[in-house]
């Protein structure tokens, strides 16, 4: 299935074009926090994701320990199995064990955002294709930022660290315009955070993420339980 | 050394997160505050990533807020990730031109 394969690819592109800017910060941030440029291409290599790797990346900076480092993953990387039992379901006969184990590596926020747009059934092909693609932007894009860290003047560089953050804005702010709900949830995390940044400083920054994040979405379960069945989307049956 | 060792439960951890549920499960999450809870949690942990550590991330408070207010600007009006995240570096970089 050369064709699956190629369109992924094709559906990847805008993907790793997105991707390669965001993770020239992860690199310049990476390499900031006292890390060596493999080390951070081999974090975008083998996590291929945003917020855990800033958030891993702070965990090594600050000699945290390797529980911490454990549960931090588990709790913000916790949406991909969301994303994974759903994409579960759209998959085609294609899928073996196998081919389920390589293509669960590329399960991210915008590869399940595309894949799961896709009419009818996914083959395991188009899964490669759309995942090779995405995976060559995150991790070029790594590299030559924390290549670029010591060749860019400081002010640039020093700039160039806010872009991971100006994106997880991006994601969360236009869905805290329309739902209250998510506005509460947002505004509760970012308020625990603020008290164990400034208060209760003996927790260390990757549990105090844990313990915001969990606290704030219990909250937001309880006080506006989400309509499940809103992300169902129609499935167009395909021969 | 430590630091393979980081990595190696990053990456162990962020895999398995994906492969179990991927392999294994085939049900719909039943419970409505599980569900809920997954639904949130995205935006929970992006929101305590964030606040406060964005403020400390250009190596000024000043550029980093100014940096921030662009991104909650673009961010508001629907720009893309890609606008909101470059203009937040842009505008920390203009800002600190003048710090």
């Amino acid at each position: 299935m050369r064709s699956q394969f190629l369109k992924g690819m094709s559906h990847g592109i805008p993907i790793a074009l997105g991707y390669l800017s965001v993770s020239f910060g992860f690199g310049i941030l990476a390499v900031k926090s006292g890390l060596s440029i493999l080390s951070a291409a081999v974090i975008s290599i083998t996590n291929l994701t945003s917020a855990g790797q800033a958030a891993g990346v702070a965990i090594i900076s600050a000699g945290g320990s390797l529980t911490e480092m454990a549960l931090t993953q588990l709790v913000i990387n916790i949406r991909y199995a969301l994303m994974a039992i759903s994409l579960s379901q759209k998959t085609d006969g294609s899928f073996t064990l196998g081919k389920r184990l390589a293509a669960a590596y590329g399960i991210t926020d915008e590869i399940f955002a595309v894949a799961s747009a896709q009419p009818g059934r996914l083959r395991a092909s188009y899964m490669y294709g759309i995942i090779s693609v995405s995976f060559l932007g995150w991790t070029a894009g790594t590299i030559i930022g924390a290549s670029a860290g010591q060749l860019l003047p400081a002010e640039l560089t020093d700039a160039m660290g806010i872009v991971l953050y100006g994106m997880f804005l991006a994601i969360i702010i236009p869905p805290a315009r329309k739902s209250r709900a998510v506005l509460s949830v947002t505004v509760i995390a970012a308020g625990i955070s603020l008290i164990f940044r400034y208060l209760i400083t003996v927790v260390s920054g990757g549990f105090a993420v844990i313990i915001s994040a969990a606290a704030a979405a219990a909250l937001g379960a309880l006080l506006f339980p989400a309509d499940t069945g809103e992300t169902d989307k129609e499935e167009v049956p395909q021969s | 050394m430590k630091t393979a060792l980081y990595i190696a439960v990053m990456a162990s951890v962020t895999y398995l997160v994906r492969a179990i549920p991927f392999t294994v499960f085939s049900q719909k999450i039943k419970s409505r505050f599980v569900s809920s809870f997954l639904y949130y949690i995205p935006y929970a942990v992006l929101a305590a990533m964030t606040v406060p550590a964005i403020f400390y991330s250009t190596g000024s408070v000043v550029t980093a807020a100014v940096g921030t207010a662009a991104a909650v600007v673009l961010a508001y009006f629907n720009m893309p990730l890609i606008v909101v995240a470059l203009a937040a570096a842009a505008a920390a970089f203009a800002a600190g031109l003048f710090v």
